[in-house]
């Protein structure tokens, strides 16, 4: 019922139209996973398709190289607009020809994307060295 | 007008005394109105969608006076928690709309990398809090699924008793909001009325009216209470009759109807191509439910239909709600009859804790259940997508594991996020009473959009 399929980037967007006149009427998730320090290329882009006609679902995953750049589809699906601005805010992937690549969850002026692995949690560890004697 | 214009300076106000440790204020969004300047055929057709239905007033005569930005919310009682939306007037005429989310925003999936596969569905209960059981359950069905393991038969059904119950709760509100906005008042004190009987069932169940962390990875938390049967019966027996109410008092109403007919349409086309699932697609005509394409937790073995219309207006979101609930009551008399016995979590000392007699007696149990809720239990390397059918459309989970106790990656696919790209598509070229209306029929909760 689910394939899976590894996309270069030079094939993505011509892979997309594909699916799209293959009967795919759906993308239903586009999401981002940083590989920081343990793979390289360190970003892939995940894309989610939905076959409602076939009842079928196909995820497609694209490496990305240094550019961190990779082309928009919103054209093709108009749902992946929101999807990939939130990828944009939180991984700071950019999407070619896109409409309006702005931060959505985050503030405007914010600095640096918080779903990268080296961008701190604001955690503070928990150190029971100097903890107070309790008599 | 010129010689003046040289006496003024650029003087930044909030930068004066600024060498002296003064105010340094960088820019925010707030308040910025600002719409797209440049309209390309793109951008059109993510503002008007891919058909536009001439069925409302556009009066062209309006001079570029009347053009105005307005901003509803994120106060504002009708969008449904922190939704802002610049809506561009003219006259009395939605021209063009921009949603502004991010409000709830506390970067949930973030946590959710900080936090191990036990104490996952505590993260994710808390995103769609309307729906709070659905989000649980596709955590732990993306784990159980990674893990390969299947929970018990008891398990699975208390697993569907819960989130169909839930489903009509979180349509109740839908309900109820949804009357409010329109101005039928007495529908919003109906609809938590009746809630509060679903919600007092709930935390007999779990101790918790919202944000339960009842379905956990391998099975459920606790047993269903005793006498569970008595409380369900009440339930089943109750609301259709206060379903009745509410349609006595709505359905032939021609206040309601002329308020809520043609009003805020989405063809099929528009549904499919912005990824609208759940009561808004079948709404518009196309008979999608995961729950029978689909199935999770064994929801196949159970009779019920998937109410569908073809309309696709604000009328036929509201009365697909109000049908889904019968259909879910259904669900829930027959996981009643067909309760099986057994355990209600997966036998695996590795993965569900032992109960608390058992810390007195062995020594094993003890240091299973400090491994688990110190450590948590390890997953296999890998990745998974699940979904499950919430009351809003398809709730996925994506988890990539890396063979730690914690995942790599979560990301969870939520409904209401996707639904509000069609917002724009609804509310555009139509009057400004009636977008209210249509957010309503949306039925977004901001903690799922936001996350």
């Amino acid at each position: 019922m689910k394939e899976n399929l590894d996309i270069s980037i030079e094939d993505y967007f011509q892979k997309v139209e594909e699916l799209k006149n293959d009967g795919y009427e759906m993308m239903v998730d586009l999401t981002a996973i940083d590989w920081f320090r343990k793979k390289e290329p360190r970003f892939e882009v995940v894309v989610n398709f939905l076959s409602v006609s076939k009842n079928k679902r196909i995820s497609i995953k694209v490496k990305l190289n240094d550019e961190l750049t990779i082309p928009s589809i919103t054209s093709l699906y108009p749902s992946a607009n929101f999807y990939e601005r939130e990828v944009f805010d939180m991984f700071g992937i950019n999407f070619e020809n896109h409409p309006d690549l702005t931060r959505i969850l985050m503030p405007d002026d914010w600095v640096g994307h918080p779903l990268r692995k080296d961008y701190g949690t604001g955690r503070i560890p928990v150190q029971f060295k100097n903890a107070p004697k309790v008599d | 007008m010129e010689e003046y214009k040289d006496d003024v300076k650029d003087v930044d106000f909030w930068a004066t005394n600024s060498e002296e440790g003064g105010w340094n204020i960088s820019s925010t969004d707030e308040g910025s109105q600002k719409m797209l300047e440049q309209e390309d055929e793109v951008t059109t057709k993510i503002q008007m969608g891919s058909e536009v239905i001439n069925d409302y007033f556009i009066d062209d005569d309006i001079s570029d006076d009347e053009r105005m930005i307005l901003n509803m919310g994120p106060q504002h009682p009708s969008t449904h928690g922190v939704l802002r939306l610049q809506v561009e007037l003219e006259g009395e005429v939605v021209r063009r709309v921009q949603p502004v989310i991010g409000y709830l925003h506390t970067g949930m999936e973030k946590t959710g990398e900080e936090l191990n596969y036990f104490q996952g569905p505590t993260n994710t209960t808390r995103m769609d809090y309307l729906s709070p059981f659905f989000n649980e359950l596709v955590f732990s069905l993306a784990t159980e699924k990674l893990l390969d393991i299947e929970v018990p038969d008891r398990a699975s059904t208390i697993r569907i008793l819960m989130t169909e119950l839930n489903r009509i709760s979180s349509h109740l509100v839908a309900l109820a909001t949804g009357g409010m906005d329109i101005g039928a008042l007495s529908m919003m004190i109906f609809g938590f009325r009746e809630r509060e009987l679903i919600l007092d069932f709930f935390e007999k169940t779990t101790g918790l009216r919202m944000n339960h962390n009842f379905i956990r990875p391998g099975g459920v938390a606790a047993d269903l209470p005793d006498d569970w049967q008595k409380d369900i019966e009440k339930i089943l027996k109750v609301i259709p009759e206060k379903l009745k109410d509410y349609d006595e008092m709505l359905l032939d109403n021609p206040i309601w109807q002329g308020r809520l007919k043609n009003v805020g349409i989405l063809t099929t086309e528009e549904c499919l191509a912005y990824g609208i699932t759940g009561p808004s697609l079948r709404a518009s005509g196309y008979a999608w439910d995961l729950r029978k394409m689909q199935p999770y937790s064994g929801i196949e073995k159970y009779e019920f239909d998937i109410p569908v219309f073809e309309e696709g207006d604000v009328f036929a979101r509201w009365r697909i709600k109000v049908l889904e609930i019968f259909e879910s009551l259904k669900i829930v008399e027959q996981a009643m009859a067909n309760m099986p016995k057994g355990p209600f979590k997966i036998q695996d000392k590795k993965i569900t804790p032992p109960p608390r007699k058992r810390l007195d007696e062995s020594m094993e149990a003890l240091i299973h259940h400090f491994k688990i809720y110190t450590e948590g239990f390890k997953v296999p390397e890998g990745e998974v997508y699940t979904t499950v059918e919430s009351p809003r459309g398809e709730l996925g989970c994506f988890i990539v594991s890396d063979g730690s106790s914690k995942p790599y990656r979560m990301h969870v696919r939520g409904p209401s996020f996707c639904n509000l790209q069609a917002l724009p598509v609804v509310m555009s070229d139509s009057p400004i009473a009636d977008a209210v209306a249509a957010i309503a029929s949306l039925d977004p909760v901001l903690g799922d959009v936001d996350r």
